[in-house]
């Protein structure tokens, strides 16, 4: 997806007369309202379900240590799988929020850098 | 024993003489990259010039210490399952990192975490808050790796007196002084990126080699490992560590919160973010960091089970170095005297470059938070932060070689794990409120940051790791009122709970610049006024 190439005024979030961004303007303008919803709605469910994910892991170890070592192979145990899965796990969030960030989040934040000149 | 001890020590003159060669190349790398380091920029932050690449190498390479490479593969040698649960731990928690803080601190700050929770806040304050957290952290990390340096040296270089240890780790001390002060940031992100691609080619052909060896089967490699160990099927399974006494249980939750929450928080990872040039090599850096992780502690897995069905815990337990000496001895195994020697160096040079990132970082945090900022309140005469800096890293690597001689023989995993209860309790909180939570102020940094780290610190003192059992650092008195070993369940929710009460009594005493929150609430996410 490209960016709509800026539109309106060239620096249109008006600099103090220090040369610093209006950055009150800029917190309260709808792009980065957005941007800052889009963002959170993803880092912080993503968060909570890794803690968890990893937590009942390390309960399921600590409180269940029947279930972790039963064979699934003749050494193979639960335990191990569910070890290599946070493996998995840890790889498959980096991958999609390289993803997210790159389609969703990187073009935004250009688009605001640009209106205010930080490029 | 004689042939146990000589198995384990290879040829101690052509260990000593790979350990020169090593030091010598990346003191040699060191002064070639580095430039003159006038500028503060160049000497904390390496002028921001490393790619995400470079810096996440460097980034794993600040992270897989010694107790890494040589601790969680032998617990896994000795105790099976129990020391892969710590490898799982050390991976999974980079993803806070990766989702909230790596861009965003490289957005806010220059060259400290002091940078950041001050942002917004009453700055002397809060500056000198992050800085007494950074330089405790920091001087902890720093005792167990020159402590692990001491007895990584008396396993491999044969010296066993005392005073022989304390002559190895003030070398260890001089030189990775050398590293920090000729180096600054660029020399020393070097050294650990030669040291963290050496660590991974080695560790990925010897888990080759011995996943070879069993046919490139993972069942019948468990199976031998399990033959050879003197605890059996056991290892296959948790509890072979921890036990499976209540307390044990707690402490092993404990612990596991510690390291999932605290990596994210450590000072000398978090100044790894201000060398690169902005957020997006940042999010790059924590990405290559994460891939390099995941082939580590993979690779820890096969060479632990590898060493237990190879080499058999009655001989790991035997050697001098009991279970740190897994992977030396592995490596004796499968490639003889050579590659012993050169896994030693590894490993040697590991330590080296851990404790050069921290001098760093403990230096960069005393220069740029107390004294440019606490006590010339931001305008230091040009040219004196950086010298300051120098100044303390001299000081702060006299402070390590005193207190790695005074720790030696102590246990020292302890100190690993204590560090990160304590990045966790004290830094995580101040850290993430500040860049998620508009309302949290300065009081409630306050509150958060020496509330985590005074509770951290007290229940250490009256734990079992102090006083009341035989491995106690104090024996012979008991005072440990606190049952567990790892006060992170009780210490890091205490911290996220005290930033929140602090800031509700701080509204009171009136707010904060609302400015700065908006600016920072804005930089944080884009970069907009960063430089």
């Amino acid at each position: 997806m490209k960016t709509m190439p800026s539109f309106s005024r060239e620096h249109d979030f008006a600099e103090h007369d220090d040369g610093q961004p209006d950055f009150a303007a800029i917190a309260r303008s709808a792009e980065f309202v957005r941007l800052r919803k889009q963002v959170r709605r993803f880092v912080v469910p993503m968060t909570l379900l890794f803690l968890t994910w990893y937590l009942s892991y390390v309960l399921l170890a600590a409180y269940a240590p029947e279930f972790m070592s039963r064979r699934v192979t003749d050494n193979i145990t639960v335990g191990l799988l569910l070890g290599l899965s946070q493996f998995v796990t840890t790889i498959a969030i980096m991958i999609g929020y390289r993803i997210f960030a790159k389609r969703r989040i990187d073009p935004q934040v250009k688009h605001l850098r640009d209106r205010v000149g930080a490029n | 024993m004689t042939v146990n001890l000589a198995a384990t020590a290879g040829n101690p003159t052509l260990n000593v003489t790979i350990f020169v060669a090593v030091v010598a190349i990346t003191l040699f790398i060191v002064y070639r990259v580095s430039t003159r380091n006038t500028t503060a920029a160049d000497y904390y932050a390496a002028g921001g010039g490393f790619t995400g690449r470079q810096n996440g190498i460097a980034l794993s390479g600040d992270y897989l210490s010694a107790a890494s490479f040589l601790g969680v593969s032998g617990a896994i040698a000795v105790y099976g399952y129990d020391g892969f649960l710590y490898s799982v731990g050390f991976l999974v928690a980079w993803l806070i990192p990766l989702l909230l803080v790596a861009e965003r601190i490289r957005n806010t700050g220059r060259f400290t975490m002091g940078d950041v929770v001050s942002y917004r806040m009453k700055q002397r304050p809060v500056r000198a808050a992050a800085a007494n957290a950074t330089l405790v952290i920091s001087f902890f990390y720093m005792l167990a790796q020159m402590a692990g340096a001491g007895g990584l040296v008396a396993l491999l270089l044969d010296v066993h007196t005392a005073s022989g240890q304390a002559l190895v780790i003030t070398v260890v001390g001089v030189i990775m002084v050398l590293y920090v002060l000729v180096g600054g940031m660029k020399g020393t992100t070097w050294v650990q990126i030669v040291k963290a691609v050496l660590l991974l080619v080695c560790v990925s052909l010897m888990s080759v080699f011995i996943l070879g060896k069993f046919g490139f089967d993972l069942g019948s490699l468990l199976g031998r490992a399990a033959e050879k160990n003197a605890l059996s099927d056991l290892i296959l399974e948790p509890g072979a560590r921890y036990g499976r006494t209540e307390t044990a249980k707690l402490d092993f939750v404990s612990l596991s919160l510690a390291l999932v929450l605290g990596t994210a928080a450590l000072p000398h990872v978090l100044m790894r973010f201000y060398t690169v040039p902005n957020a997006h090599q940042a999010r790059r850096s924590v990405v290559w960091a994460i891939w390099a992780m995941v082939l580590f502690y993979l690779s820890t897995l096969l060479i632990g089970y590898g060493a237990s069905a190879i080499v058999g815990t009655d001989a790991i337990l035997d050697a001098p170095g009991g279970e740190n000496s897994a992977v030396p001895l592995l490596a004796f195994h499968i490639g003889g005297a050579a590659l012993l020697g050169l896994v030693s160096a590894i490993a040697f040079t590991t330590i080296l470059a851990v404790v050069a990132g921290l001098t760093l970082t403990a230096s960069a945090s005393f220069a740029h938070d107390v004294y440019a900022n606490v006590m010339k309140h931001g305008n230091p005469e040009p040219g004196s932060e950086v010298r300051v800096a120098r100044l303390t890293a001299v000081v702060v690597g006299c402070l390590a070689v005193g207190g790695g001689i005074l720790a030696i023989g102590q246990n020292v995993a302890f100190l690993v794990s204590l560090a990160f209860a304590l990045a966790a309790s004290a830094n995580l909180p101040a850290i993430l409120y500040t860049l998620f939570w508009r309302r949290f102020n300065t009081t409630g940094t306050l509150w958060a940051i020496y509330g985590g780290l005074a509770s951290c610190l007290v229940l250490i003192v009256f734990s079992p790791v102090m006083s009341g059992t035989e491995t106690s650092i104090i024996s012979g008195i008991d005072f440990a009122l606190f049952p567990l070993s790892n006060p992170g369940i009780v210490s890091i929710p205490l911290g996220f709970v005290l930033g929140i009460a602090g800031t509700f009594v701080g509204e009171r005493k009136g707010v904060d610049d609302p400015d700065r929150r908006d600016e920072l609430e804005v930089r944080s996410m884009t970069g907009i006024g960063s430089g």
